[in-house]
């Protein structure tokens, strides 16, 4: 279903994974050197005690030439990628949408679009990820190329680590469920803010007999994902149109619900909602569970810093409160008991040659690494 | 491309765009300079995909191209492409110091 790419697209998005490979490897990590080898001890000096918050941190390192630069450098290629994207795409825009209709038209069923479906205030208000016109934009009838910019593109800001298919979460938690329990077979999926379902394709693969049920509030990710998923053979998902915090379903009709990098997108009250809809959902003894990037307690200051660039710079706004957020303790207040709820770690599963997620190429909240948190229906600890 | 996307390309997303040097125009000028530095990559793509045509054509093999030392006329003729090529690109300073000397002539009465 992919965009058709020149030589020089394709060029355009190798220099720009080469150039987030040497920010993350030689650049960001200067950062570092610089708060403690300049910043730290100037803002000693003049207070007699380090910088107490994160936010301390950041208005320390502002006026750092290497962290203005590499702040300046970081949102050129965030800019640039979406410019890129928008390149190759838009001039297609009419195929794309036609390619996706003809895929889509031999499985009809399996794509609902719902258009009462608004998008909520918290969604519109700041096009997510510096993506102009964000998920939701349509330029066209049948408008697909959001989704063919976001799936042109990511593939360079991840520079490999999320898998040829950048499905690498996805297989990581069917590979986690398969070693949690090697027998259970989930009759009814149920992925939250699905996108282009990328993360999709791998449980409806890993598990042929169950319906997946996708959702997500953008027409035009739906679109491509369900034509997506058809041109890769698979016929078990159904693409949904629905806002995750009121969901059209029966309480308890799936045995496992899970979100990946999809919760940090939603406001406040939102993610209680989302949450409060998987725990009404869930069948008893289903499982939910949802991926992040790791949440800051524990983490030192400057790293809490480096990992919040996302928030200030990068149009992330619920960025912060979400990885300060106590997520297991939301569950609970979902009636969830202490001990049916866990936190574990996702590892992206990759194909062989692609690289791996390690020190050397962990940028700040770009790795193929998650934080997961979720919770076991278990009727008698609920 | 169909001129109506041209726009919608290079559009910005919606939301202020954080400026981190003193003065804001160097935020600009990085963002031109750092898509140069990205178009000159692709251009150089370009012509790595080009030798490598060539030499697995035998047409013209890479070593060919190292080794290659132009003719006085070839090398003259690059010479005054280089010179044009400069004066274009650093045409604003010859620019700011004709006006510059327009007026110390005015002011010498000249």
């Amino acid at each position: 279903m992919s965009a058709a790419v020149t030589h020089d697209d394709i060029a355009r998005f190798n220099f720009l994974a080469n150039f987030n490979k040497y920010m993350a490897t030689v650049v960001a990590p200067g950062n570092a050197v610089a708060f403690r080898e300049r910043v730290e001890p100037v803002w000693v000096r003049e207070r007699g005690e380090p910088p107490q918050t994160r936010g301390e941190v950041r208005r320390a390192m502002a006026s750092d030439p290497h962290y203005r630069f590499w702040s300046a450098l970081r949102r050129c290629g965030m800019e640039m990628r979406q410019q890129a994207g928008r390149s190759l795409v838009l001039r297609q825009a009419e195929s794309l949408r036609d390619r996706a209709r003809e895929l889509g038209s031999s499985h009809a069923a399996g794509l609902q679009l719902d258009p009462a479906v608004t998008v909520p205030r918290y969604q519109s208000e700041l096009d997510n990820h510096c993506m102009p016109g964000s998920y939701y934009a349509e330029y066209l009838d049948d408008d697909v190329s959001a989704a063919a910019n976001y799936d042109a593109g990511m593939f360079a800001t991840t520079t490999g680590l999320f898998g040829r298919f950048l499905d690498g979460a996805g297989r990581g938690t069917a590979d986690w469920l398969q070693q949690t329990r090697p027998a259970w077979r989930p009759r009814r999926i149920l992925d939250l803010g699905c996108g282009v379902g990328h993360n999709t394709v791998p449980l409806a693969r890993a598990f042929p007999d169950a319906q997946v049920v996708a959702v997500d509030l953008a027409a035009p990710m739906l679109r491509y994902g369900h034509a997506r998923a058809v041109g890769m053979g698979i016929d078990n998902i159904q693409f949904q149109q629905a806002n995750a915090e009121g969901l059209p379903f029966e309480a308890q009709s799936f045995d496992f619900i899970y979100s990946t990098m999809f919760l940090h997108e939603t406001s406040h009250a939102a993610l209680r909602n989302i949450l409060g809809e998987a725990s009404r959902l869930l069948a008893e003894g289903g499982i939910q569970i949802h991926l992040e990037q790791p949440p800051y307690r524990g983490m030192t200051l400057f790293e809490q810093f480096m990992r919040d660039w996302d928030c200030h710079y990068n149009n992330e706004p619920f960025w912060s409160a979400l990885h300060e957020t106590h997520l297991p303790s939301l569950l609970r207040e979902r009636g969830f008991a202490a001990e049916s709820i866990f936190e574990t770690e996702i590892h992206a599963l990759v194909e062989e040659e692609m690289p791996k997620v390690g020190i050397e190429t962990e940028d700040f909240g770009r790795g193929g690494l998650w934080y997961a948190f979720g919770a076991i229906a278990d009727g008698a600890a609920k | 491309m169909n001129p109506q996307w041209l726009e919608l390309v290079n559009a910005a997303a919606s939301g202020k765009r954080p400026h981190f040097f003193g003065d804001a125009d160097v935020d600009r000028l990085l963002a031109i300079v750092w898509a140069m530095a990205g178009e000159l990559a692709v251009t150089r793509e370009r012509l790595d995909t080009l030798e490598r045509l060539l030499a697995e054509r035998a047409v013209v093999q890479r070593t060919d191209l190292d080794a290659y030392r132009p003719d006085a006329e070839a090398a003259r003729e690059r010479g005054e492409w280089q010179m044009e090529y400069i004066a274009r690109l650093l045409r604003v300073l010859q620019q700011e110091l004709d006006a510059l000397r327009a007026t110390g002539a005015k002011a010498s009465g000249d």
